[in-house]
């Protein structure tokens, strides 16, 4: 996606021959399509959000983040995150390192699995943890005799989480690791630097931008997640709700404004990891181009 | 270590390699394992009593035909979108690309109520629909409209790429010499997008199959009628039936193997495309 410059547009409008009437019909015809077909789906939802949010004034879209359980909620995501987005990124710079710095049998095949979690269905994500440590799971008679609850509370919440999020960091980093190649750490080993030190040195500076946009993007996901995690959580209000799921509680009892509120903040989060996105493009191809 | 890895000076091979494999078989391996062997537990003909009951096929269809349809959708709407992207230059196209990538960063639930107040029958765009008898909101094609946003990036974003490669030449060449540009169309881009608008309609079908929050919102969900696969799973499990919901998962989870293989396959197709058409 890198390299889809305006020079591009700019070089081919400039060509002979683009002048001609049925080009110029055509072209607005595809502008027109398109921004009519992104203003339905895209962009009329996304104003929606923050219409609805302030539907009843700015006051009313503040008052709705004082109510106790909203509170809780955005807590809860934060608290949530901040776990699983650590140990996803630790998870994806050692698969990023073994699979990218390395040739080994059956490497291949280890990527399929790390990609499993963005084929499952959420539901199916949170569905397998029921089955195991649910009331009727594989441990759950035992996780009750020793008073441990996973299910309908944080641990669970935590676990499918880090199952949906999983892949996100290993997938921003691998295909970067291997298009930067190994020459400078070997490099670096060669002139007898430690490992450690030669990845915080040289590898690290070089995967910086992959690496926030894979952790930001991770942490989107994590923050958002709603399928997997409405199947563990058991929905107890200002306990084991999430943001999303205290979304779904308000839309649900017709408090529109405070649902939106909610899905406001989760909105503007999802534009800041957009603009990081562009960020790390524009760095790569500065890198790269000039 | 005979034979199994290549040698090399950089270290850390078995440190990086063994918590990789540890982390991704104690969250995703294991308990993926657990839904198999929870099915495999049940007697076949229990199985099939859940698998193939009136209600289940029908969620079947309701989240084939709306994720096909929507993955259509997006093929061709997919495909103009990335077309405007790379070959015209309009005031705010950088924006437009960017937020095209929105659904994969927007959390589902909000996709979901946005689209609800959107094609409501008093929404921006479902009062001018109400008229002429459409009903987004609550029906069929609620689900549709949120499947094709969910699944717009994948398809844009494949085409792109392979929109950059067509040869421009080619088509300079084929217009001094004539051509329509229909004809031009249907020669010379088609040909080399292909492969990459495939690739893109399995992804947005795959990921519309196990989609589940933003479609309950607009859905409706009445059984038989606007029930999804995924929000059965759920129903059954708030039932503590615990076999049924294991079995339709085990359902969901034998498409989403056969969508990774589809794509796989089409991704190699793809590559083997882009390698003929340079040659």
């Amino acid at each position: 996606m890198v390299g889809i410059t305006a020079s591009s547009a700019a070089e081919i409008s400039a060509r002979p021959g683009r002048r001609t009437l049925t080009s110029v019909v055509i072209r607005w015809t595809f502008i027109g399509l398109s921004l009519g077909f992104l203003a339905a789906v895209l962009l009329a939802p996304l104003a929606a959000v923050f219409t609805t949010a302030l539907g009843e004034g700015v006051a009313a879209y503040f008052r709705s983040f004082a109510d106790a359980d909203t509170g809780a909620a955005i807590r809860l995501t934060l608290f949530t995150a901040a776990i699983v987005v650590p140990l996803n990124t630790i998870f994806g710079i050692c698969a990023a390192w073994a699979i990218a710095k390395f040739e080994f049998r059956g490497k291949t095949f280890l990527m399929t699995l790390i990609d499993l979690p963005f084929a499952v269905s959420p539901i199916v994500s949170g569905l397998v943890y029921v089955l195991l440590f649910g009331a009727q799971g594989w441990f759950g008679s035992w996780l009750l005799e020793h008073n441990i609850e996973v299910i309908f509370a944080l641990p669970g919440i935590i676990l499918a989480t880090l199952f949906v999020t999983f892949p996100y960091v290993a997938r921003e980093l691998i295909p970067l690791m291997e298009q930067l190649g190994n020459d400078e750490e070997e490099a670096a080993m060669t002139l007898g630097a430690s490992g450690l030190i030669t990845f915080l040195r040289v590898t690290l500076p070089k995967i910086r931008w992959g690496l926030i946009y894979g952790v930001i993007l991770c942490n989107a996901r994590a923050m958002g997640e709603f399928g997997a995690v409405s199947v563990v959580s058991g929905h107890i209000r200002g306990l084991t709700t999430t943001m999303p799921l205290h979304i779904e509680i308000l839309y649900n009892e017709y408090a529109f404004v405070g649902a939106f509120a909610v899905a406001s903040l989760l909105t503007l989060l999802a534009v800041i990891t957009l603009i990081v996105k562009s960020l790390m493009e524009w760095q790569a191809s500065r890198a790269s181009g000039n | 270590m005979n034979g199994f890895r290549e040698p090399s000076v950089l270290p850390g091979f078995g440190l990086t390699l063994g918590f990789a494999t540890f982390f991704l078989s104690a969250i995703v391996l294991l308990p993926l394992a657990a839904l198999v062997l929870k099915t495999a537990s049940m007697s076949w003909a229990d199985f099939v009593d859940v698998v193939s009951s009136p209600r289940a096929l029908a969620s079947y269809r309701l989240s084939f035909g709306a994720s096909l349809v929507a993955a259509l959708i997006n093929t061709v709407f997919g495909f103009i979108v990335a077309w405007t992207l790379v070959r015209y230059d309009f005031p705010g196209r950088k924006i437009l690309d960017a937020m095209i990538d929105m659904p994969f960063a927007l959390p589902t639930a909000v996709s979901g109520i946005a689209l609800t107040a959107v094609f409501a029958q008093n929404g921006w765009i479902g009062q001018y629909l109400e008229p002429y008898g459409i009903k987004v909101a609550y029906t069929w094609l609620g689900v549709t409209v949120a499947l094709t946003l969910i699944g717009l990036p994948f398809v844009v974003r494949s085409v792109q790429p392979s929109l950059l490669e067509v040869q421009r030449d080619l088509e300079d060449a084929a217009e001094t010499l004539g051509a329509t540009p229909l004809y031009i169309f249907r020669r010379i881009i088609f040909p080399t997008v292909l492969p990459a608008l495939a690739s893109g309609f399995t992804l947005a079908f795959a990921r519309g199959i196990g989609e589940y929050g933003s479609v309950i919102f607009i859905a409706g969900n009445l059984p038989m009628k606007t029930e999804i696969t995924p929000l059965l799973i759920v129903i059954k499990l708030e039932e503590f039936d615990y076999n049924g919901a294991a079995a339709l998962g085990f359902v969901l989870l034998a498409m989403s193997f056969v969508m990774l293989l589809s794509i796989n396959l089409v991704q190699a197709w793809a590559r083997r495309g882009v390698v003929t058409a340079r040659r």
